[in-house]
């Protein structure tokens, strides 16, 4: 088992180490000019259920959508907010008035001009309304005014700090008011052939084969957009994906829906490479969660104890196969604005474990076993097929009797989720642009919500933490909001109603012909008017 | 006679209905009993974290109505060829349904085609050289190709054609983007076609080999091949001209019986080719926990068994006069 781990260790080592001298060479070659034309194929899966992502987050949406619609914001790799349909944005300093310059001589890809009374519709009827995010996020936006064309002011009742985070087009998605206005949004036929401000218009779509997206000739930054159209092609296998990469019949893959394993190899092909950056707007956490409605697992040494029992580098090595890092806390690290690592570690010990087991009177009987455990895994893709055997192997060697439930997505949302039939539970889920957004439903009492998918599914309930949340709501001093998130990790990790396992790497595989496509932290889901192909 | 077989036509079409509507309902109540509905599922997916918003979306889609009460709006619906609706695709699903279904039985008619063909070549080849060395080739490769599961052919098919030699696309219907038309559109959808029709067709040929080369042996025992031969035919002539035609009938049964298996196996092949067909519609309407999709394929799907189970009594009767329609 150790051999395989230090071999699997030094495999992504090396395929690091390529990746680094490969970013150094790219950093060269992206000097080159960008060339017009061409065409972007990627190998797709699963196909959207429409394509608008003012109306559902779901991620396959979202990564085409963000190429036909711009955002007021985009996001750097620091996530930091650079203009796209705002060009400038002042919040006050109270927290409660954030104000919005637009850019002037944006037209839908109807013809119609961009303005303020876009985005107030789409604020006040859309993400506060329907957007199942955004009816948090802009819960405390009271009004919105537009004094002119070109100008949109929010009007908080209490400060809303996310909010500047949240703006990028695929998670607040600004729609036409003048075809919006007065339907039902949700049945409008443009959800399925949206009309957009983005670089690329939506062409056709033939169902459970292909969609394309066309250059949009008037696009407000030229020259660009450099491609021509993009493609996406549905390939609902996995290792088809792999060869339509590798026979070259298609450009990109992102969010490692490639094999972990086949992306490893498709990595060492001479014309594909890998690219992990570009996912700090998803970045990816997997989490261990404990029902603290069993008994067992309320008491907190049951629960220090599994922590202990678990090697993360396992985990991260051989589960993942090193696309990740061993997690030391539940904010992903690409949010290294909030995240910390002075909390509370659980480090690989038996012994320890063992102890705290003993402690909290579970003794073994006469065959070794101190109690059972049903758990459920996130049925999404090998790795959580993986980690399901390897937390029963773990568990086991403390006592703890693991039964593994294993069923299809749908099945493990209503157990887990609605009927709350599980002891643990392993899952990843999406840390957001920033933990209020992301994090925060898991930890806050209220939004332990039977019948919500990824609400706190733990069912922790903590006034300390409660507080420190709120505080974390509407706090406007950069500084201040960092301090009580780092609070929060320690709560969390002290009271450890979930054990984040691992900060998991996303991958893109692309073919090397195609440049530019990972420019901020949106990546392959950014609106891409910066990529090219070079022939 | 005609008024015979339009009679006989009538009565299984008939009872072909009833059948129909006791799957739908069977169907409906089946899957019902999963757990979970379209909306834990597209919850889950958009990380919705409202449950108002939850209960908006089931009273929209009807699904907080009683079960016997979605029973019967369901199957009076259906009465008026009204399939519903997909919340999934936000489409009618007898258009999406409709859409997918050439796709499919193009795979599924090329694919017994290919089948029944070299099938009967094989067949008849390996009864004439019975226990000789074509007979044992064919026998081993019949028996490769009865054995290995179809992706994995299907997986292999592509390393071997698509990427190794890049002969043909690794999968897909047509060159998308490509804007042909006329013959060079046709050219292009039958070269996407190769790799999963012969996927898809080598399980049955190797069937069809075995059971045309078994009634083979038979036929050619009888009198009459003797007397075939003894007037000077070929071996050839005798075969292919007088015992083939009493030999097949065996082979029409099974091709008449598996057209569901077929189906069922066109999902693997569809999967694996991402071929835009009805069996990956189905497949993913049962993970996005999409029923009314899924229903309208299972209910098309089983309008195809029944009626292709009708041809092929018909064509018996047709082969062997001695079958008597009633």
């Amino acid at each position: 088992m150790m051999r395989l781990v230090q071999n699997i260790c030094a495999r992504s080592a090396l395929v690091a180490l390529i990746l680094g001298l490969w970013s150094v060479a790219y950093a060269h070659s992206a000097q080159a000019e960008p060339q017009h034309g061409g065409t972007l194929t990627f190998a797709a899966n699963p196909e959207p259920p429409m394509l608008t992502s003012a109306l559902s987050t779901a991620g396959p949406i979202q990564w085409i959508s963000g190429k036909i619609f711009d955002g007021l914001v985009s996001y750097d790799f620091d996530l930091d907010p650079v203009p796209e349909l705002a060009t400038s944005w002042v919040v006050s300093e109270d927290g409660k008035t954030i104000t919005f310059t637009l850019r002037d001589g944006v037209t839908w890809h109807d013809g119609e001009p961009f303005t303020s009374a876009d985005v107030a519709y789409s604020v006040m009827n859309i993400w506060k309304e329907i957007h199942s995010r955004g009816r948090n996020t802009y819960a405390n936006v009271e009004s919105v005014d537009t004094p002119d064309d070109l100008t949109v002011v929010l009007n908080l009742s209490a400060p809303a700090p996310y909010i500047m985070n949240a703006l990028a087009s695929i998670e607040s998605q600004i729609l036409p008011e003048h075809l919006y206005a007065g339907t039902d949004p949700q049945t409008n036929p443009a959800n399925n052939a949206p009309v957009g401000t983005g670089p690329f218009k939506f062409g056709e779509w033939e169902r459970g084969n292909f969609l394309i997206l066309e250059r949009n000739e008037n696009y407000w930054d030229q020259p660009k957009p450099y491609l021509d159209r993009i493609i996406y092609r549905f390939i609902p296998d996995g290792v088809a994906r792999s060869a339509a990469l590798e026979a070259g019949e298609a450009d990109m893959s992102v969010l490692s829906t490639v094999p972990l394993p086949e992306i490893q190899r498709l990595g060492e092909l001479d014309h594909l490479d890998l690219e992990t950056r570009g996912y700090d707007y998803h970045s990816i956490t997997a989490y261990l969660a404990f029902n603290l409605e069993k008994e067992v697992l309320a008491d907190v040494r049951v629960r220090q104890a599994i922590a202990h029992a678990l090697d993360l580098n396992i985990i991260t090595n051989v589960v993942w196969l090193g696309f990740g890092t061993p997690a030391t806390g539940p904010f992903h690290h690409n949010l290294d604005k909030f995240q910390t690592d002075d909390v509370t570690i659980y480090p690989f010990d038996l012994e320890k474990a063992e102890e705290l087991l003993d402690e909290a009177s579970y003794p073994r009987d006469e065959n070794g076993v101190r109690f059972s455990l049903s758990h459920s895994y996130l049925p999404f893709g090998q790795q959580f097929v993986s980690l399901a055997d390897y937390v029963r192997q773990a568990l086991s060697k403390i006592g703890i009797e693991v039964e593994t439930v294993n069923q299809d997505y749908g099945t493990y949302v209503t157990r887990v989720f609605t009927d709350r039939d599980f002891d643990i539970t392993t899952f990843f889920a999406n840390n957001q642009s920033d933990p209020t957004i992301g994090v925060e439903r898991f930890y806050w009492s209220g939004n332990f919500k039977p019948g919500v998918p990824f609400s706190n599914g733990a069912a922790y309930q903590s006034d300390e933490m409660d507080a420190i949340l709120e505080r974390t709501r509407t706090e406007i001093d950069t500084d201040a909001r960092r301090q009580a998130f780092v609070e929060m990790q320690q709560l969390a990790m002290k009271d450890l109603p979930y054990v984040p396992l691992v900060w998991v790497d996303m991958v893109t595989v692309y073919n090397t012909r195609v440049k530019d496509h990972t420019t901020g932290a949106l990546g392959a889901y950014s609106n891409m008017a910066d990529t090219y192909i070079e022939e | 006679m005609q008024s015979r077989t339009l009679r006989y036509v009538g009565k299984r079409l008939l009872q072909g209905l009833l059948t129909i509507v006791a799957i739908a309902g069977i169907n409906f109540l089946l899957l019902n009993a999963l757990p979970g509905d379209v909306v834990d599922v597209l919850a889950g997916e958009a990380d919705v974290a409202d449950i108002a918003y939850l209960e908006e979306l089931r009273a929209r889609f009807g699904l907080d109505q009683p079960l016997h009460q979605q029973l019967l709006s369901y199957l009076g619906n259906l009465a008026q060829a009204d399939l519903g609706y997909s919340f999934r695709y936000n489409e009618p699903v007898l258009d999406l349904v409709l859409g997918r279904l050439p796709a499919t039985l193009l795979l599924m008619v090329s694919a017994i085609i290919l089948a029944a063909f070299f099938g009967i070549v094989l067949g008849v080849t390996a009864a004439r050289f019975a226990n000789r060395l074509p007979d044992t080739l064919i026998s081993v490769l019949s028996l490769l190709a009865y054995a290995t599961p179809v992706f994995w052919i299907g997986l292999m098919l592509i390393v071997a054609f698509s990427i190794k030699l890049t002969w043909l696309p690794s999968g897909g219907f047509s060159t998308v983007g490509a804007n042909l038309s006329g013959l060079s559109y046709v050219a292009d959808v039958a070269r996407h076609m190769i790799l999963p029709t012969v996927t898809l067709a080598l399980f049955y040929m190797a069937l069809y080999t075995r059971i045309i080369r078994a009634s083979m042996l038979e036929v050619l025992q009888l009198d009459f091949v003797r007397a075939a031969r003894a007037r000077g035919m070929t071996r050839r002539g005798v075969a292919y001209a007088h015992a083939l035609p009493n030999a097949i009938l065996p082979m029409i049964t099974m091709v008449g019986i598996q057209v569901g298996h077929i189906l069922g196996a066109a999902v693997l092949v569809e999967t694996v080719f991402s071929w835009p067909g009805m069996g990956r519609l189905a497949v993913e309407a049962v993970f996005q926990r999409d029923f009314n999709t899924l229903l309208g394929v299972l209910l098309l799907s089983s309008v195809l068994v029944i009626l292709t189970n009708l041809i092929v009594d018909l064509v018996y009767a047709r082969l062997d006069p001695r079958i008597e329609l009633g």
